[in-house]
């Protein structure tokens, strides 16, 4: 029960992509999959954003202009959220919209070949 | 020299900007988008040379994007193993780009800018997959691989885009995978440099999250390079995709994301992991048994030539994955010979079916018919890249089969070693079938197909834009046979992981 509280952002994660998953195997109709599909791939980035999260922690810009001398500038990095992770997530949006895009196009050709969206109706066709 | 430490970078630069200047100059006239591509891809095969020769000469070498030190910036990584792979991904890409003039213009009239610019798209993220050593930029260049290939298949006729759209939900479930394995990786180390995450990782060998990390990364290449039970979206993707277009993806897709499985299990994780600490060496050998006896029974009950192809292309992968899991010497270095190896046997053959779908209008067997007398020169090549295939004395074919049987000895593997004598023969009668109808079978003038082009083609040989480098590859087989034992003792050798 621990575990379930103190590290929910995996459980949400670990939720979200089963749905996606299901989605994306298991319904009939092609945007359903691509959803299921967008679903999947936002669990991941939500699991990538959560690792970066730290308790009481601010975002990941260096304060300048506050006190003088060494003492106030050295850097303590548990007073910052680990940024690495957003920007890679970044990439990952891009990646996840471009193949959104792709799929989206690939769909419409689908419906202007076979005139329907559905999957057993298509196999029936070929 | 300058111009020589930026050779790493310059082997992706030519296509990608090859990418943006075909796409711009397409708007005016299509008549510029072949000879970019072309000279682009020169481009790319010169510079992969010369990197392989500096390795040779120098050793390893390590490219900083930026000049930031490895664990901050990306950094780009060229051993033995990845120079070899790079100079047979732009060979390849290469002799694919040079046979597409005419099989493009026939196919795709009026999506020529578009097709070229996703060929050298898709050639540029095959080269950064291959040069990169940072995980999570592999990532990001498997899709963007993965992208123009969905665009390219999608292109083709009949089931072509219901394929393509299989291949999308698969590829994507594929990578996201592979995202997850890095994920777990980054969240126990922090690094996401392959160099640093091998130094950093040993004392965390027995956690369970590396475990799953690998696991997940494994999975997701699997899915990608179609291994056996994860197979089903490949046969269809190739078989309806436009010519030109699987003669680069067949003979590359895969042996790109073997290359990465290779990458991943000894230069990110260590051999010490994965044969000791993961200990399920055994089951995945018994896996890519059961893929070269699948591949190779659902090869024979196929009646459409390219289609066949693709299958046995399944069974190749089953290859590759066992040699290298056979965790011994030997085994590895045939399952690397065999990337070359493969790559070419597989170009050599797809541009035959290229040659035959351009002169013929279809890719079954009854279009083969009496093929020999009318077009010598390609049915030639084309008994080459058979016998290869085979694994026939003085072609390439044999000796990585050689290895891998080696290999599977060592380790005492025989039901490996049975299902590869097993393959052969199944290739040795699928491909006599071929040569079969093409040698005896009288020709037939096929009406059901493209009569309404009249007597536009004639059958006869092909179009010198496409001969040329059939005969290329083919001859090259039977010179890299030759030359095996060369390749081996002087890249090979030190491209297999020492301690094994």
């Amino acid at each position: 029960m621990e575990t379930i509280i103190t590290d929910y952002n995996y459980w949400i994660y670990i939720l979200l992509m089963m749905i996606g998953l299901y989605a994306m195997l298991s319904q009939n109709n092609l945007v359903k999959k691509i959803i299921g599909m967008s679903i999947f791939q936002t669990a991941i980035i939500v699991f990538y954003v959560s690792i970066g999260a730290k308790k009481d922690a601010t975002i990941p810009i260096i304060e300048h202009g506050h006190g003088h001398g060494a003492a106030s500038q050295a850097i303590s990095a548990l007073q910052y959220v680990n940024p690495l992770p957003h920007v890679l997530m970044l990439t990952a949006i891009v990646v996840a919209v471009s193949t959104l895009g792709v799929a989206l196009a690939i769909i419409l050709g689908i419906h202007r070949q076979y005139g329907t969206l559905e999957e057993d109706e298509i196999l029936e066709q070929i | 020299m300058i111009y020589s430490e930026q050779l790493p970078i310059l082997l992706m630069i030519f296509p990608l900007f090859a990418a943006f200047a075909i796409s711009v100059t397409g708007v005016f006239h299509t008549r510029y988008c072949y000879p970019v591509a072309v000279c682009a891809l020169i481009g790319s095969l010169y510079t992969s040379v010369g990197v392989l020769f500096e390795v040779l000469e120098k050793g390893v070498i390590h490219y900083r994007l930026g000049g930031w030190p490895p664990p901050f910036g990306i950094e780009y990584v060229i051993d033995y193993l990845n120079g070899l792979v790079l100079v047979v991904v732009s060979f390849v890409s290469l002799g694919a780009v040079i046979f597409s003039k005419e099989s493009v213009k026939q196919e795709l009239p009026d999506k020529i800018p578009q097709f070229y610019t996703l060929f050298v798209l898709l050639v540029t993220g095959l080269l950064g997959m291959t040069v990169t050593g940072d995980a999570f930029n592999l990532y990001v260049l498997l899709e963007i691989s993965a992208l123009a290939t969905y665009a390219l298949i999608a292109m083709g006729k009949g089931r072509a885009m219901f394929s393509s759209f299989i291949y999308v939900i698969m590829g994507t479930l594929g990578a996201c995978f592979y995202l997850l394995g890095v994920g777990h990786l980054y969240i126990m180390t922090g690094s996401l440099n392959m160099g640093d995450l091998y130094t950093l990782m040993p004392d965390l060998y027995a956690s369970h999250a590396i475990l799953v990390a690998f696991l997940l990364i494994l999975v997701g290449i699997w899915i990608k390079m179609a291994f056996f039970p994860l197979h089903g979206w490949l046969p269809n993707a190739y078989t309806y995709a436009p010519t030109a277009t699987s003669c680069l993806i067949a003979p590359l897709m895969t042996k790109v994301s073997v290359y990465i499985m290779i990458r991943i299990m000894f230069s990110t994780f260590s051999p010490a992991f994965v044969f000791n600490t993961f200990a399920a060496a055994n089951v995945i050998v018994w896996m890519a048994v059961a893929a070269i006896i699948g591949g190779s029974i659902l090869a024979l009950a196929q009646t459409d030539f390219k289609k066949m192809l693709t299958y046995l292309i399944v069974a190749e992968v089953g290859y590759m994955v066992g040699g290298i899991w056979l965790a011994n010497r030997h085994g590895i270095t045939g399952a690397i010979l065999h990337i070359v190896n493969d790559a070419l046997m597989t170009l050599c053959l797809f541009l035959v079916v290229g040659i035959i779908v351009y002169k013929t209008k279809g890719h079954q067997f009854n279009n083969m018919q009496g093929l020999y007398k009318k077009m010598p020169i390609t049915m030639a090549a084309f008994t080459i890249g058979a016998l290869s295939m085979i694994g026939v004395p003085p072609t390439a074919g044999f000796f990585s089969k050689w290895y891998l049987i080696l290999g599977a000895i060592d380790s005492g593997q025989w039901s490996f070693m049975a299902a590869l004598l097993f393959s052969s023969l199944v290739n040795a009668v699928l491909f006599f079938r071929v040569i079969e109808i093409g040698y005896f079978e009288p020709f037939a003038d096929h009406h059901g197909h493209g009569h309404h082009d009249g007597a536009a083609i004639a059958i006869d040989e092909a179009p010198l834009s496409m001969l040329a480098p059939l005969v290329v590859v083919a001859l090259s087989l039977i010179i890299l046979g030759v030359y095996a034992g060369y390749i081996v003792t002087n890249v090979i050798q030190f491209a297999v992981p020492a301690g094994i």
